[in-house]
């Protein structure tokens, strides 16, 4: 790549016509580097690829995959719009069609058949506007930032005069402006009812510094008194407050500034209390300004914490507890919480706040809030509230270590929380999920697909679908449970657009439960399944695989008590041990073999042929010599062909018959056909 | 065949493509790459294969490029085929296919003499 390329800005064409793609190069390709995209999936990838380097895109409406809308709707999600460009081109001309596209958030709408110079002037129009816009809102950060320390400086010095005044050093009001600060920041916070922006907060706290202005005009032997204040002085020094309303009320201009007219109130109620027993107007509760009352409370710690000539200074924790003891007058109970709620960080945050100068954050946020538009003044509430609601889920997400997931259907795109994109070691977006390896590595594309018949087949009546399921978790699989909510376009007809759910690791408790199970349903002797645990097992089988004909054979051991008797207990478990090694050498896969009670067995067996067939195999499968003892078995059996695929019927059957295959002596069988003739004849 | 000829025989507007592309070269360059463009080939299949959606998309693609190219007499017949495609098969979509098949035929014959004498 040559130097000159590579300060190439990007341009990225989506369009499904080669043709019409290469029309477009060809005329930018000499001052632009250009990327291309066939349909709109291919251009959200690239979006996501490249990001903020794209200076402008230049996008069709009709192409597969995905089409034009759908990428502009991808990229409202994301607010990429924000960041890049769009003109749209289009032989669409339907006002439909340029009205839906300038509402999400297209720059500019080109018509085919376009003409070449026309669409270069607008391709490098909308670019160079962007920059521009970009560098005219770095500037008027500047511009802000400059305004703003110029006014607070002239304030620092004019307020500053008042405390030289005073004998005061001059951090009062520094202070008094970081506390108010920090409180109305809280109280945004906490309150619904106190809502202010970034731009009134910086307000207030400039008007806080000119809350003593009155004291210009106290005389100093009052104002630097070392003792308590007579009656009359303290009627004098409480005059400050009026003097320096009325010497703001009295400026020949700026009356219409909203600076001059929070700082009247400040002055002049910043000595009111909650109870009405403040002064100068005997204000109560709400009809103090709430600044106002914000002003006081600061006030009163601030000159409880400081030296004064008249006292000593409290420590902090002191100053608190007098504060919301009530000895300090009442305050605003809202306004105590918020300062009990920032006393732990206060005494740090006062010493780190450089006040004064607002941090690039601030001055992004007042920017922002200048480039709202004002007519809707729930928006940015809405926005608060959402941003609140978002940090919410991200919080319960990242507790409850759940991996919470999203998946659109077109675009096919997952978004994955926070957690458990970091769990899982993927990108919070994905595109085309199920083409993805990274996914498909880590959830068997089968299970995905399993899961995903499932919840198709049954979402219009039950939309949640809970599904366990192995899954690769750092290298280790591990048992996870699914749990999916459908989602539905809120159309007429609704259409599955989409799934939200979590996946939860139940690895250990699923273990825990496997042990269980096997230790309660095997036979501790004979390893075989006990009785309960094959009657479900066999139950369960049956009722799925109604179409398949099964044996059910019981089996006694012959001869176990003469063994017991003439070579002892343990041997006659030996042989049990020896025919349960046997049935399970020799059962297949599916069949199910169980010790039912002493020396009897049950396997239930598959196609076999017939009763006989399978009464006849396990006989030969078991008969021969353990230790000189010579091993077989009575059997008897029944067919779900015969009796129907019902356990108890085949349990009976199977009973019935093994009682006369017993009757006949050792090493018989007798099937149900065969029981049901010996019964006629008996 | 010269390239007015060519746009003469396929019945589009020369002096419009080339009074909106500025360069002679440049509508040569993609008047013969329009032989190489899978957008005809995917609206027959998609025909075939009763995949109105697709051969909506196909249809409209053919119809942008002609409109670029100013291919008039192909482009108001696929024109007229995507109105008909937008919502699925229409009675009326019949007949329009077939006049689509005869303008592109008679566009791609054009461009092909044309090519021939250029060796494109």
């Amino acid at each position: 790549m040559s130097k000159e390329q590579e300060f190439k800005q990007k341009i990225l064409i989506a369009d499904d016509s080669e043709m019409n793609r290469s029309i477009l190069a060809d005329m930018l390709e000499s001052e632009y580097e250009i990327i291309e995209a066939e349909n709109g999936v291919e251009a959200i990838a690239c979006i996501q690829k490249h990001g903020p380097e794209l200076s402008l895109i230049l996008l069709d409406i009709v192409m597969p995959e995905l089409d034009g809308f759908g990428v502009l709707e991808v990229m409202n999600r994301h607010h990429w719009i924000d960041e890049i460009p769009v003109i749209m081109i289009s032989s669409e001309s339907s006002s439909f069609h340029v009205e839906r596209a300038y509402e999400l958030g297209i720059t500019d709408y080109i018509s085919r058949p376009f003409d070449a110079v026309i669409v270069h002037h607008r391709v490098v129009n909308t670019i160079v506007l962007y920059a521009k816009q970009k560098k005219l809102a770095a500037l008027v950060m500047e511009q802000i930032d400059e305004k703003e320390k110029q006014s607070s400086l002239m304030i620092d010095i004019l307020s500053h005069i008042v405390e030289f005044r005073n004998g005061e050093s001059g951090l009062h009001v520094l202070h008094i402006r970081a506390l108010t600060e920090l409180l109305l920041k809280h109280l945004n916070r906490v309150s619904d009812k106190y809502r202010f922006t970034q731009e009134e907060i910086s307000m207030i706290c400039i008007a806080s510094a000119l809350h003593d202005i009155g004291k210009i005009s106290i005389p100093g032997e009052i104002l630097n008194k070392p003792g308590r204040l007579t009656k009359e002085e303290f009627e004098t020094m409480k005059t400050h407050t009026t003097i320096g309303a009325e010497m703001l009320e009295k400026l020949s201009f700026h009356q219409e500034e909203p600076l001059v007219k929070e700082a009247y109130a400040i002055c002049r109620w910043h000595h009111e209390r909650y109870d009405g027993r403040g002064y100068p107007d005997g204000l109560k509760g709400d009809e103090i300004p709430i600044h106002a009352q914000i002003v006081a409370l600061a006030d009163v710690y601030d000159a409880l914490t400081s030296e004064r000539v008249y006292k000593k200074a409290f420590p902090h924790e002191e100053a608190i507890r007098m504060i919301c003891n009530g000895e300090c007058g009442a305050f605003n109970p809202l306004l105590l919480q918020c300062l009990n709620e920032i006393a732990d960080t206060l005494q740090e945050n006062l010493n780190n706040t450089k006040t004064g100068q607002i941090d690039e954050q601030e001055l992004q946020d007042i920017l922002e809030e200048k480039l709202q538009p004002k007519d809707n003044p729930a928006s940015e509430r809405t926005l608060q509230l959402l941003e609140h609601e978002r940090m919410k889920c991200s919080f319960y997400a990242s507790m409850s270590e759940e991996i919470q997931f999203e998946y659109s259907v077109t675009p096919p795109i997952l978004t994955l929380s926070e957690w458990g994109a970091e769990r899982l070691g993927l990108p919070e977006l994905i595109m085309d999920p199920l083409e993805d390896e990274r996914v498909t590595a880590i959830m068997d594309l089968e299970e995905i697909k399993k899961l995903g018949d499932i919840l198709h087949s049954t979402y219009q009546k039950n939309p949640v679908v809970k599904y366990d399921c192995k899954a690769n978790i750092g290298g280790e699989a591990r048992w996870m449970r699914i749990v999916v909510q459908a989602l539905e376009s809120s159309e007429e007809n609704p259409e599955y657009t989409g799934v939200i759910g979590k996946a939860v690791d139940i690895h250990e408790a699923r273990m825990r439960l496997d042990a269980l199970e096997k230790l309660a349903s095997h036979d501790t002797l004979t390893k075989l399944l006990t009785m309960d645990y094959a009657e479900k097992r066999i139950r369960e089988r049956l009722a799925i695989n109604t179409g398949d004909s099964y044996v059910l054979l019981l089996l006694d051991v012959d001869n176990i008590k003469e063994a017991n008797d003439s070579r002892g207990r343990m041997f006659g478990d030996q042989i049990l041990v020896h025919v349960a090694e046997l049935l399970r050498l020799n059962v297949a896969e599916l069949d199910i073999a169980a010790r039912i009670s002493g020396d009897e067995f049950l396997v239930l067996t598959k196609g076999r042929p017939g009763e006989k067939g399978a009464a006849q195999w396990i006989m030969s499968t078991l008969e021969g010599e353990y230790e000189g003892f010579k091993v077989s078995v009575c059997v008897g059996a029944a067919a779900s062909e015969d009796v129907g695929a019902d356990y108890d019927k085949l349990f009976k059957e199977a009973d019935k018959a093994l009682l006369m295959a017993k009757r006949r002596g050792a090493g018989q069988f007798c099937v149900y056909k065969d029981s049901m003739m010996e019964e006629k004849d008996l | 065949m010269s390239l007015v000829d060519c746009y003469k025989s396929l019945e589009g507007d020369y002096e419009d493509v080339v009074g909106r592309l500025r360069s002679e070269r440049l509508v040569q360059k993609f008047v013969l790459k329009f032989l190489n463009d899978g957008s005809y080939d995917l609206l027959c299949s998609s025909l075939e294969a009763e995949d109105y959606k697709e051969a909506f998309r196909a249809s409209h693609t053919i119809k942008g490029v002609c409109q670029n190219l100013s291919f008039t007499k192909l482009y108001h017949s696929s024109h007229e085929l995507t109105e008909a495609l937008r919502g699925g098969w229409s009675p009326e979509a019949a007949p329009l296919v077939e006049r689509v098949k005869k303008d592109y035929e008679q566009t791609v014959a054009a461009i092909r003499e044309l090519q021939a004498e250029v060796g494109g």
